[in-house]
């Protein structure tokens, strides 16, 4: 199935209350859900058996500072029955309270268990429903998220010693 | 020498401190601490091609009790730290450390927030060999400078005690 | 006497957790597990990761996109080449560059001596934790020749850097396709001395045989890829499935097993060693002659000569390396094969010199989620023949 065709049973399947926008590059398409229907879309992507898209390649996030909203998190899949390959983009809302949060996709997509905590901690995502949110590759007692672009690439003394104080 | 003529060359006369310091550099058994990328020359640098065991030292070691060398070979993230510390803690007197790669030496490529800036800034380095990864060429003429730098020790009137370096200094 | 079978009953059962790592002989780099025992038999593994983390993609976010290349090599040290080839396909995809075919052919034999490179020292290494000592120092004899072949092309042992973005840094040496093929006469029989060793091994097959199951649905939902998906039973190979390259045009196979378990992994890897050599062959009988770079002025390096005789190629190679190229806006996902799996880079480019995200989808991370998964009820000395049957690097695992 090509991805114009996966494009268009989505936007067909989901109104546009859950899908916000689509986009294509060097004839790559994806589609920028609303991060409230992001477990829905999952769902039928693996499910719908013209589409199942039964392997999750990566979880990953994009930091858009300065702008706001400042989060977007982009999710790439791959069908091992029909070998087509599509990606799924979700912005997070900022929020006042707490860091910006979408649900995890860990019912769906078991493997994206790393990948979400590693985007967890090094951009300061909340991933809800997440059965293991610790840290993955940082030391535990950092308290920062070090892939923000406002977080220079040194670090710093004071968040980021050589050894744990 | 005189009596060493006499005996027809059969007996070899020296000092305790260059016997002790002989016997060191002859049979110092590496601690195999290989972190990164460096680690596969110097697994290079031991298998047949290159042989380390001319120099007696095949005998690698996994606990740091048994080893007197450390080969901190690849790079060195502040999360390993402190286990890189606790395992100098742990080797034995006489205890040397070669720095091998710009990783251990310097950091290397990696200048950022994760990477210590040089395993001098914990451990009291004896020999930096550079590359990224050095050759095994490198890492063996870096050995054979530790084993010179033993050879000259002042092993018995000044005998080293080395302790990892105070977090800050 | 019954209080103390009472007692006992009481006591219940304690489990023991033990710490393997970071420093371990066995665990292929500074890995760190812990392990929660019943006695012999495996409960749970908990991987610790991070302690090789060294902040790569925030690294790659600020260097020109030439100057990234050197940094993707480090991280699947033990395949340099496919690294490269997944930054440099990504990156001129988005630029919209075709490579010239003398550069496809040669860049498809990097990637397959890397992934025999890779295999060689991942088979040594695991007969070395499953207790084989010898086939480590016969894969290194191999690793030896592979590196004066990489030495040949760019001067690295290790990592050659030998791909830029639009081809390649230089044409290949003389006498660089004679020793090739002097290489891949013999290496065929090499690998037949290597199964004499471990395949029909009484020792090795009861070590390996049903241990580490990870049926075909478990795989797929673990995100496994590469040689563990295909010893369970998935005929996947990026390069059959979404070729790139130039692979569509070469003969070879893809190597699938059933068995699910370590020994199958391995068998997986000894046939692919074969079919790579397979690849390496044909390679070698259609090099075309040509260029080894693409030509797009402002973009790509222009040829060496041009630079010292032309004016706008020194202009171009100047601006190219003060200011670095600029691709135009968008985002672009590229993964091949690698020895581990899909090995994928992703880069969003707002336009500017450097990468503005550049994420990493390494294999070995992925796979190695289904550690947990493969060891459940399995003897602690089975749980190293596991792991070394994930083949980890580290360096790829945390970035």
């Amino acid at each position: 199935m090509n991805q114009e065709a996966i494009r268009d049973k989505l936007a067909s399947r989901f109104g546009e209350d859950v899908i916000q926008a689509a986009k294509e590059f060097r004839a790559q398409f994806s589609v920028t859900v609303r991060p409230a229907g992001i477990l829905n879309v999952s769902h039928f992507l693996k499910d719908d058996p013209e589409l199942a898209f039964d392997f999750l390649s990566f979880v990953c996030a994009v930091d858009w500072y300065p702008n706001t909203p400042r989060f977007e998190v982009v999710y790439q899949l791959y069908s091992t029955r029909h070998n087509h390959r599509f990606r799924i983009r979700t912005i997070l809302e900022d929020s006042a309270s707490g860091p910006a949060a979408v649900d995890s996709v860990t019912p769906v997509w078991p493997t994206a268990d790393w990948h979400e905590r590693e985007t967890a901690e090094m951009f300061g995502i909340k991933f809800r429903n997440h059965p293991d949110p610790r840290k993955l590759l940082l030391p535990d007692n950092w308290t920062v998220h070090p892939l923000r672009k406002d977080f220079p690439l040194e670090g710093t003394e004071e968040h980021t010693p050589d050894l744990p104080r | 020498m005189g009596i060493e003529r006499h005996l027809n060359d059969t007996v070899h006369v020296t000092n305790l401190e260059w016997f002790v310091n002989w016997a060191r550099k002859s049979s110092m058994w590496p601690l195999g601490f290989g972190l990164a990328c460096c680690a596969l020359e110097m697994i290079a640098t031991f298998v047949s091609r290159y042989d380390l065991s001319r120099f007696g030292m095949e005998v690698a070691r996994p606990s740091p009790r048994h080893a007197d060398l450390m080969i901190v070979s690849g790079t060195a993230s502040k999360k390993m730290i402190p286990a890189v510390r606790r395992i100098y803690e742990q080797m034995a007197e006489p205890r040397w450390v070669v720095a091998m790669g710009a990783c251990a030496c310097t950091g290397g490529i990696y200048r950022n927030y994760a990477v210590v800036q040089g395993i001098d800034r914990h451990l009291p380095v004896d020999v930096y060999i550079p590359g990224c990864p050095p050759r095994p060429e490198a890492l063996l003429d870096g050995i054979l400078q530790l084993h010179a730098k033993v050879l000259r020790e002042q092993s018995l009137k000044n005998p080293r005690i080395t302790q990892v370096k105070v977090a800050g200094t | 006497m019954p209080e103390i079978a009472s007692q006992i009953a009481e006591a219940g059962v304690e489990t023991m957790e033990i710490n393997l790592g970071p420093h371990h002989p066995s665990t292929h780099g500074v890995f760190r597990a812990v392990v929660e025992l019943d006695g012999e038999i495996v409960l749970n593994v908990v991987p610790h990761l991070g302690y090789l983390h060294r902040g790569f993609e925030k690294t790659c976010e600020n260097k020109h996109y030439h100057q990234v290349i050197p940094l993707t090599e480090r991280c699947d040290y033990m395949g340099a080449s496919s690294n490269s080839l997944v930054y440099c396909m990504c990156v001129e995809k988005i630029l919209d560059v075709d490579v010239p075919a003398r550069a496809q052919v040669i860049r498809v034999m990097m990637a397959e001596l890397s992934r025999i490179f890779s295999h060689l020292f991942w088979l040594g290494t695991h007969g070395h934790d499953v207790g084989a000592m010898t086939p480590l120092f016969y894969c290194l004899r191999e690793r030896e020749e592979i590196m004066n072949l990489f030495e040949l092309t760019a001067g690295g042992r290790l990592m050659p850097t030998y791909l830029r973005i639009g081809g390649l840094i230089r044409d290949l040496e003389e006498g660089f396709p004679e020793k090739l093929r002097a290489f891949t006469d013999h290496f065929d029989r090499r690998v037949d001395e290597y199964e004499t060793l471990l395949t029909k091994n009484a020792i090795y097959v009861d070590r390996t045989k049903g241990i580490g199951l990870l049926p075909l649905k478990d795989a797929v939902d673990l995100g496994a890829s590469g040689p563990m998906i295909r010893a369970s039973g998935m005929a996947w190979d990026v390069r059959k499935r979404e070729p790139y390259c130039g692979y569509e045009d070469y003969d070879f196979d893809v190597p699938v097993e059933y068995g699910c378990d370590v020994y199958s992994r391995y068998l997986v890897r000894i046939r692919e060693m074969r079919e790579s050599n397979r690849i390496l062959k044909q390679a070698l009988d259609r090099l075309p002659d040509g260029p080894i770079r693409a030509q797009k002025a402002g973009v790509i390096f222009p040829p060496q000569e041009d630079i010292y005789t032309r004016m706008e190629s020194l202009i171009h190679h100047f601006m190219l390396v003060v200011e670095g190229l600029k691709p135009p806006t968008g985002d672009y996902y590229q993964c091949i094969e690698s020895p581990r799996g899909e090995l994928g880079c992703y880069i969003v480019s707002d336009g500017g010199p450097k990468p503005y995200r550049l994420k990493w989808r390494a294999p070995a991370f992925v796979n190695l989620e289904s550690l947990a998964k493969m060891s459940k009820g399995a003897f602690f000395a089975d749980l190293i023949a596991i792991l070394s049957s994930v083949d980890i690097v580290l360096a790829e695992v945390d970035r």
